[in-house]
């Protein structure tokens, strides 16, 4: 293909690449049929029968998580901002998915709860699950229709099929594995899913560097392209990612924000993670699970923000499209890093591979919101309020349909948003706020044995009511903040509110009684009970938690220090 | 919250064999395109690599690293005490530890 018009971003695609794509689908329908054998009751298909392996746990835990909005927004980080890009990985992800793993997954996996909305309701009551399971249920089928939709325009725009053939396709794939097998199908199609999607970054990368000459070359380039050169080039202070000119808040900003409640918030209580470590065998394994999966993250962003920097000097339209300070209006946005590189340099063969992973990442992701949606919807709202104490298989009925129910909503979701993407954009920015105040409320849940249940219901609607109005106080003009800025500043007021008022209002309720608070609250659950076994598959000093968590930590900083 | 009825089961193939296939065809396909069927424009395009053949046999590798794997280090049903917890070893769940 030569390069047409400067908006042509359709790739020529061969016989062979649609082979490589058309294998892909046949062995994730494959394993969704093989691991229906392994469904006989609702924890089987909501949990995978709590049965997994640390190592594929730790990779779906990421592979969720790697779907394709990630690569495409931080590869257009990788464009637009750089080096800083890496924050989003190595201050914002690895240390909280090492707290998890160290510290909260000893009461998640240890209550033996089967989803984050029960540990509230065990800890706090009603009223703080009800708010939660509801936000979270809503939030995840409607994030599965943005992704549908975001897959749908991609292939149309790649593929050149009509956008609902897409949507009808890929929801019909998603649909068939997740309702025959569960979260074991999706579980096994994620950790595939990461390969093929490392199959697809790292030719890219590797291409990408011999094309600018090395990291000496893009670093040349970079500097003659670009008036804040240097910006991009270092990861600290970071000012271009958090639009906060002065170094020290910027610094702040990126630690306290994006660290320490954006991302701990995402990584410790959205189940649509902590779901994969819940369906490990046994306690040591669900520890490890992001343990296991933090350092496969830690090394991933290597493959996505350099080959967004390379984009952004190899690629004649982005690179003019950055130079003229990304203009509105443009053909080309910083959202196309990735598919630019793939047109540009992969050849056939390689491109099915492209491809691949990218169909492949897009599936994930909504096959993670479908999976834990019908977990929280069947055990949380169906059970828990409206039909209880039915045998088991009623539920994993249940479960099941309301799989198909929520494929149809998400379908429905996806041609919505073709109508009204900003809106689609915005909530999902919504969403996002929900997880920094319900970090807040069970750091403290866990960690402060008073803490009563109307604070627990209360905190949470003040947090995410505080994280929205900052949201459009800056949207309409009244705080001047970057995107990215805004979302740090936000999740960091939401969490400050949740716990103020989750301390007042607890200083004024009545606190639950401590016999009903043991696996749940530190100060109350008998040590024991948080440990794991270490002995048979779970010995060796190298399936110790601790020892897995500060090795990445290390392997974290050092990366740190390299691109300082 | 009633505790459901705790399943040993072990009721699943091993992932690894499927990772094994995935990348053994994909790395023949592309090792052969590499060979022979990319033509000059798809190597330039690759600053002048054949990224199909140095990446199908690094996918090629990557497949028999699963298969030995999983042939090497197959996985171990747990004995459970219930009667049908016992399934062969070839279908048991996942994969062994890492």
């Amino acid at each position: 293909m030569t390069v047409l018009a400067d908006a042509n971003l359709r790739l020529d695609a061969g016989p062979m690449d649609y082979v490589l794509l058309g294998f892909y689908f046949v062995l994730v329908l494959g394993i969704g049929a093989l691991a229906r054998r392994s469904v006989s009751s609702s924890l089987d298909f909501f949990l995978s029968g709590r049965s997994m392996p640390a190592w594929v746990t730790g990779l779906a835990f990421i592979s969720a998580n790697l779907g394709a909005v990630e690569i495409f927004g931080m590869t257009a980080n990788g464009a637009q901002y750089g080096v800083p890009t890496v924050h989003y990985y190595w201050i914002g992800a690895i240390p909280a998915m090492v707290f998890l793993g160290l510290v909260m997954m000893p009461f998640y996996y240890g209550s033996k709860v089967r989803s984050v909305p029960e540990f509230l309701l065990r800890r706090f009551g009603r009223f703080a699950h009800l708010v939660n399971s509801l936000s979270f249920a809503l939030a995840q089928v409607l994030i599965a229709g943005v992704n549908l939709f975001a897959l749908a325009t991609v292939i149309n725009l790649l593929l050149g099929w009509p956008t609902w053939v897409a949507i009808i396709v890929s929801a019909a794939i998603v649909l068939a594995y997740t309702t025959l097998g569960g979260l074991s199908a999706a579980i096994y199609n994620e950790v595939m899913q990461f390969f093929v999607i490392v199959a697809m970054l790292l030719p890219l990368t590797i291409v990408g560097m011999v094309k600018v000459g090395g990291w000496s070359g893009l670093v040349a380039k970079i500097t003659a392209a670009n008036s804040d050169a240097a910006a991009q080039l270092h990861s600290w202070p970071g000012s271009n990612l958090t639009g906060i000119a002065n170094p020290v808040l910027s610094v702040i900003g990126l630690v306290f924000g994006l660290g320490f409640v954006l991302s701990f918030g995402y990584w410790t209580t959205n189940f649509a993670e902590v779901q994969r470590a819940l369906s490990a065998k046994s306690m040591s394994a669900a520890r490890r699970t992001p343990l296991i999966g933090a350092y496969p993250k830690t090394l991933i962003v290597l493959l996505i923000f350099i080959p967004g920097m390379i984009a952004a000097v190899v690629s004649p339209e982005l690179a003019a499209y950055k130079a003229a300070g990304a203009p509105k209006g443009s053909a080309i946005t910083y959202n196309n890093t990735i598919e630019l590189l793939i047109r540009d340099l992969l050849p056939n063969g390689m491109l099915g591979i492209a491809i691949t992973g990218l169909v492949a990442a897009f599936m994930a992701g909504m096959a993670a919101s479908v999976s834990s949606f019908n977990t929280v919807f069947t055990y949380d709202l169906w059970q828990t309020y409206v039909v209880k104490n039915k045998p088991d298989d009623y539920y994993l009925r249940v479960g099941r349909l309301i799989t198909i129910v929520g494929c149809v909503i998400a379908i429905g979701t996806a041609f919505i948003a073709g109508q009204f993407g900003n809106i689609m954009d915005y909530l999902q920015t919504l969403f996002g706020f929900f997880n920094a105040p319900l970090f807040a409320t069970f750091l403290l849940g866990m960690f402060w044995k008073r803490m009563t249940p109307m604070a627990g219901g209360i905190g949470l609607i003040v947090g995410t009511a505080s994280a929205v109005t900052v949201d459009v106080l800056n949207r309409y003009g009244a705080l001047s903040l970057s995107n990215q800025g805004s979302a740090f500043v936000a999740a960091s007021v939401a969490f400050i509110m949740d716990i103020v008022i989750s301390v007042i209002v607890t200083l004024v309720t009545a606190p639950k009684p401590e016999s009903e608070l043991v696996g749940l609250v530190w100060s109350l659950t008998p040590r024991d009970s948080l440990k794991h076994s270490d002995t048979g598959e779970n010995a060796g000093w190298y399936r110790k938690p601790v020892v897995l968590g500060v090795g990445v930590l290390v392997l974290a900083a050092a990366l740190n220090i390299v691109f300082w | 919250m009633s505790e459901p009825v705790k399943k040993q089961r072990a009721g699943l193939f091993d992932l690894r064999y499927v990772l094994a296939l995935l990348f053994l065809v994909y790395g023949v396909v592309l090792t052969v395109m590499g060979l022979g069927f990319t033509s000059q424009a798809g190597l330039d395009k690759a600053a002048g690599i054949n990224i199909n053949l140095w990446g199908g046999v690094v996918m090629l590798l990557v497949g028999i690293a699963f298969a030995l794997w999983a042939r090497l280090r197959p996985i171990v049903v747990p004995v459970t005490t219930e009667g049908d917890g016992t399934e062969p070893a070839d279908d048991a769940t996942g994969a062994g530890e890492s």
